[in-house]
């Protein structure tokens, strides 16, 4: 797959103060590559950086074959944003804004005509499109921002927080734009929603502090995982003990009288033990139900941790 | 370059904002017109016996267009503010950086907007004088000229504007600075006038009044021009090479 978007020891310090240190990034073709870190952690600077809104101080970064430092125009020619704020322009229509846009992007006649059209469409912004932007609600407006970012059918897009305000409805439609998007574009997406990212990226890139903590699929984030746990419901209880020398159990808790959790490795999975031993000594199992440790805990460890949990790896 | 200066025409005029000022300020210069064409007609008696009294076009369309500079002054600011202050604030300003153009090319397409606004303006103040045609003889080169001067002094006043309007995130602090610094540069003379005579005289140069009222007596002194096309060229490379620093401080 070709790489359509790297940057390699991004640094940018304001003052003394290192907002975003050696980063690399690399997105391929097809690809959404979510970058995720709590509040102030450096994503909005390197989103900044990314789309050449901001010289970073240190390193290069190239966007479909061009250096945005050194060639700026055709590198941004390759490039959708989305900034945290979308720029929009509250007196103008959706689609004279879109106009504007795309002939921004060098786009002009029956071309910016078609793909004024399909990123419309695309938007599902078509009941609204002769209105004007600073009367639509928050969750048109940011389709409108997308919109923007994708009427030049750029190779790399670019979306900081887009989901960030919106109703859960406005964030469920918003995701499935995206996941279209990524049919034929790369998306980058910063975010510091958890599910956002378990539900729509390929690869994950966590930031704390200006400093890459993970960096892999997400896949290899899950498998970071500790432990993982069962919880279960007993009419008829047996000695904790009991339970504790089953094979695979490495420790039990008891939550009250009849439920417990019971904490295993997440190679050797006890469950079909238990189940027998349940059924052939009548404990009378009520409930049980799969604990693992969430992604919201491995994201917590990870960014506690002062030193990178995995490697770096791309 | 033109898509931005389209974006710019297309927006202002899509706000009630440039309407309203079209219209107000030639309510203003209509009044100020016709007052100028009353006061001549009471002294004509007067005046055309003597020998190479002033015309038309001295009695009315000169102050009248010195009075339109003025006006044009207050609200230059106005329409400049927005050229970066309000993107700022509206947080708009990544869609022109992430689009494939240079600086130079958002600075200048700007530019050439307010530019393009501001000519309809002139056009219609102009409208005022050549109706005097239907019942007069004007010096049409010498309005022609004075009219070019205008158009000068319009392109610098929105060059300053928009220098002023990149240094700052609140449109109200562009348009105050912009205001003070033309009208300190419009009465710079004043105190350049009351110098001792014999030094050198660098305050009048600078004084945007000073190059601006020979062109209204027909006047086209070359001093004049190049200091027109140095002081709009100083302020928009100033623009330029500031939008380009704001990528590396901000």
């Amino acid at each position: 797959m070709t790489i359509l978007l790297e940057a390699q020891n991004l640094s940018r310090y304001f003052g003394p103060n290192v907002a975003v240190q050696n980063i690399d990034i690399t997105v391929k073709r097809g690809e959404i590559l979510g970058f995720l870190g709590p509040n102030g952690a450096g994503k909005s600077t390197t989103m900044k950086m990314l789309s050449g809104n901001l010289a970073p101080d240190k390193g290069e970064i190239h966007i479909n074959g061009f250096d945005l430092l050194s060639q700026p125009k055709q590198a941004k020619a390759q490039l959708g944003y989305l900034p945290e704020n979308p720029p929009l322009y509250r007196e103008l229509t959706v689609i004279e804004y879109l106009q504007h846009c795309a002939r921004l992007n060098q786009l002009r006649g029956k071309q910016l005509k078609s793909a004024v059209a399909t990123v419309i469409e695309r938007c599902g912004l078509g009941d609204v499109q002769r209105r004007l932007i600073g009367q639509l609600s928050k969750g048109y407006q940011q389709r409108t921002g997308i919109a923007q970012a994708i009427v030049h059918n750029p190779a790399v897009v670019i979306f900081d927080e887009p989901t960030s305000g919106l109703d859960p409805l406005q964030i469920r439609q918003i995701r499935e734009l995206i996941r279209e998007l990524a049919n034929e574009h790369s998306v980058i997406l910063s975010t510091h929603i958890l599910p956002e990212v378990e539900m729509l990226c390929d690869r994950v890139q966590i930031i704390s502090k200006g400093q890459v903590m993970f960096a892999d699929s997400l896949k290899a984030l899950h498998q970071q995982r500790l432990n993982s746990s069962l919880k279960i419901t007993l009419a008829a209880p047996p000695e904790l003990n009991e339970l504790q020398t089953l094979m695979n159990v490495s420790t039990v808790e008891a939550i009250s009288a009849n439920q417990f959790r019971i904490i295993y490795h997440p190679e050797q999975d006890p469950t079909e033990n238990l189940i027998a031993s349940a059924v052939s000594k009548h404990w009378q199992l009520q409930e049980l139900v799969r604990e693992q440790d969430s992604l919201e805990d491995i994201f917590m460890h990870l960014i506690k941790d002062d030193s990178p949990l995995a490697e770096v790896k791309n | 370059m033109w898509c931005v200066a389209r974006l710019e025409i297309s927006r202002l005029f899509l706000s009630p904002f440039a309407w309203i000022m079209l219209a107000l300020v030639q309510f203003l210069l209509a009044y100020m017109f016709l007052s100028h064409i009353e006061y001549f007609a009471q002294i004509q008696g007067q005046i055309s016996a003597i020998p190479g009294a002033p015309g038309v076009t001295e009695m009315i369309i000169a102050p009248l267009l010195s009075n339109a500079a003025l006006v044009l002054l207050l609200i230059a600011p106005f329409i400049t503010m927005r050229a970066f202050a309000d993107e700022h604030r509206n947080h708009s300003l990544p869609l022109l950086i992430s689009a494939p153009l240079s600086a130079s090319q958002i600075v200048l397409g700007k530019y050439l907007g307010y530019l393009g606004f501001f000519l309809l303006q002139l056009v219609l103040i102009a409208l005022m004088p050549l109706s005097l045609l239907a019942g007069s003889a004007i010096d049409l080169y010498q309005f022609g000229v004075s009219m070019f001067g205008l158009f000068l002094l319009v392109a610098s006043f929105l060059a300053a504007g928009i220098f002023l309007s990149s240094l700052t995130t609140q449109p109200i602090i562009a348009a105050v600075m912009t205001f003070c610094l033309l009208f300190l540069l419009w009465i710079i003379d004043f105190a350049a006038a009351s110098a001792v005579s014999g030094q050198i005289n660098w305050l009048a140069w600078l004084s945007l009044l000073g190059h601006f009222q020979p062109m209204l007596s027909g006047q086209i002194n070359s001093v004049d021009l190049s200091f027109f096309a140095l002081f709009c060229m100083v302020f928009i490379l100033m623009t330029i090479r500031r939008l380009d620093a704001a990528r590396l401080s901000l």
